[in-house]
């Protein structure tokens, strides 16, 4: 199956007073299989509930989602936590690191919370994080990390469960452009290589270049779709 | 390497040492607080019966319809060989416990609960005896008293003589922690001096102490004994100890001011542990929302938070015992004593984990509530 997400008519009100304010509105979009997919547009444009819903930590108010042919819209609150955990892996603009735990036991988090742990864990998430250019940082807490490499450390524990979905919100805006390249060279890479299907919130416009698409969103709906082909074009 | 629960609710803890150190001094400050208000009522309610538990007597035979034991009616000791004569009966002994007056060398007047046994028998003898023997006290105007009141009656050492109601006392001994729930000390003194410093007529009991024969039921001896007995109640030791700690506690308000003390104390403590429960959870909300997203279960989230909330109790619990143990000694010379006997150790431990546990439910609907949306926002 190439669409790995498949979004259908999507529509979230939020009620507002005696008023009901539409973040999305007939959302319709399909994420597939080794694309790094970039959602753009102004702030309130609906981009964050877009992702929320495609991430299944957010249920729309109307329409119909799949996540690996599944469908989730219909799915029981307590099933939800086993589809994120198995089929998504999130990567947030603050990295959400637990300043607790090393770099290399928040790695190993997202495989506890799959039930694996031990020196299964420590292996897995010694590899993720050498894949990431970090393998001389185990031990290091996010406190002693940069933000790149915080980010890097996010997206080894966005891999950490083998997902085919990442999904990512703003995650070079904390970030130097150099920072914010590499973390980038690593989602195209996940995406070409690993046929990984990643969907990226962002407002920097210096990474439309990694994209294989860009959706533009405006008051809740999408406004353009565009392919590679056509935004090398422009770029250039 | 894998991050156990317990591990990353360890890491929680510890990473923020001043939240940790505020944690755990709520959780101290509110523990300790429970356990002296608690163990003073608990102090307060052993000092009321005190005279009743430590008797050895397994019936305590009154003057019909006496409440507690400070108000015994003297009735006729020759009720001692009826008593005597009763089947299942092995000892009874005439025993006096009545308030008088201590004089002291400088002319003070002090009330005192003069306590009045044979001393050639174990009933009713006084307990702790740190100085001189009981047997003591069957030389006539010999009376031991406790060390604690020492300074309230002028008492300096052994041979140091007063006087009871007019009558010579001479000092034989002294007790050690055997403190009346009224402001007048007890003095032991043999039962033939007892009649005198309480003005008890001669031929006169206030009480009769039995012991029963193993083999016999409590029950049927003291049917037999009212059947023989006139114008008495039969008590058991039980009984009569309930009877004068309910009267003390609740009849008067000394114990309800005591016990709501001890209940404002159980629930300030929660309130403290509560507060600083939830504080600790609400500081690390963003983390389980996180958590949340990664595909974390409520379960997941709840056994971590438990288990935070459990490692709170554990190292509060400890240090306050350990504070709780000062107070405790140091309540051991002042005239209320803050008592911790090893059951109620034992039930704060597991009220302590309760009240963590309780907060740290109160903050799990927090965060079982949490939509983790909220992670997208930086």
């Amino acid at each position: 199956m190439n669409a790995i997400i498949q979004a259908y008519g999507l529509t979230k009100t939020y009620a507002q007073g005696e008023a009901a304010m539409r973040a999305l509105d007939e959302v319709t979009l399909e994420v597939r299989r080794g694309e790094l997919m970039l959602l753009v547009g102004p702030s309130g444009s609906g981009k964050t509930t877009l992702l929320s819903i495609l991430g299944c930590i957010l249920r729309p108010t109307s329409g119909m989602l799949r996540v690996l042919g599944e469908d989730v819209t219909g799915m029981k609150e307590r099933d939800l936590p086993a589809i994120r955990r198995e089929r998504i892996g999130f990567i947030f603009q603050a990295f959400n690191l637990f300043p607790t735990l090393t770099a290399a036991q928040n790695v190993a988090l997202a495989l506890d919370l799959k039930g694996i742990g031990g020196r299964v864990a420590r292996t897995r998430a010694v590899s993720l994080l050498e894949q990431v250019g970090l393998g001389n940082k185990l031990d290091a807490y996010p406190a002693d990390l940069s933000g790149g490499q915080k980010q890097r450390v996010a997206i080894a524990r966005a891999l950490a469960g083998d997902p085919p979905v990442i999904l990512a919100d703003e995650p070079t805006a904390a970030l130097d452009s150099h920072s914010g390249r590499a973390v980038m060279d690593v989602l195209k890479t996940l995406a070409r290589e690993r046929g990984r299907a990643i969907a990226i919130v962002t407002h920097d416009n210096r990474m439309l270049g990694y994209a294989d698409r860009t959706v533009h969103m405006e008051d809740g709906r999408i406004v353009a779709d565009e392919r590679a082909e056509v935004l090398e074009g422009a770029v250039a | 390497m894998r991050p156990r629960i317990s591990e990353l609710a360890w890491r929680n803890l510890v990473h923020d040492k001043v939240r940790l150190l505020v944690t755990v001094t709520g959780i101290v400050f509110a523990v300790v607080l429970i356990v002296v208000q608690l163990g003073l009522f608990l102090g307060f309610v052993t000092a009321t019966s005190g005279l009743i538990d430590r008797s050895h007597a397994d019936l305590w035979i009154t003057a019909a319809r006496v409440p507690y034991i400070e108000m015994g009616v003297p009735y006729s000791e020759r009720k001692l060989s009826t008593v005597l004569a009763t089947p299942g009966v092995v000892h009874a002994t005439k025993y006096i416990v009545r308030f008088s007056q201590w004089q002291r060398r400088d002319g003070r007047q002090e009330s005192v609960q003069v306590v009045g046994f044979d001393a050639d028998q174990a009933l009713g003898a006084p307990w702790n005896v740190v100085e001189g023997r009981a047997t003591d006290l069957k030389l006539a105007d010999n009376v031991f008293v406790d060390e604690l009141y020492k300074d309230k009656l002028g008492v300096s050492r052994i041979g140091d003589v007063f006087e009871v109601r007019g009558r010579r006392a001479r000092v034989a001994g002294f007790t050690r922690g055997i403190r009346s729930f009224t402001t007048s000390p007890y003095v032991f003194t043999s039962f033939k001096n007892a009649q005198d410093y309480a003005t008890v007529p001669e031929d006169q009991t206030v009480y009769i102490l039995v012991t029963i024969d193993p083999s016999a039921r409590v029950d049927d001896v003291r049917r037999a004994l009212l059947a023989n007995v006139r114008d008495v109640d039969v008590l058991t030791t039980g009984e009569f100890s309930r009877m004068t700690r309910v009267y003390w506690m609740f009849t008067t308000g000394a114990g309800v001011a005591v016990l709501l003390a001890a209940l404002l104390g159980l629930v300030v403590g929660v309130v403290v542990v509560a507060q600083t429960i939830y504080a600790t959870t609400m500081d690390h909300l963003r983390e389980y929302g996180t958590l949340k997203a990664m595909g974390a279960t409520n379960g997941y989230l709840y056994r971590v938070i438990i288990q935070q909330a459990i490692i709170s109790a554990l190292v509060g619990y400890s240090l306050a015992m350990v504070v709780s143990w000062f107070v405790v000694r140091g309540s051991v010379k002042g005239g209320a004593a803050i008592l911790l006997p090893l059951p109620m150790a034992i039930g704060m431990l597991g009220l302590t984990i309760v009240m963590c546990t309780g907060a740290a439910l109160v903050s799990i609907n927090k965060v079982t509530r949490l939509d983790p949306a909220t992670v997208f926002k930086s």
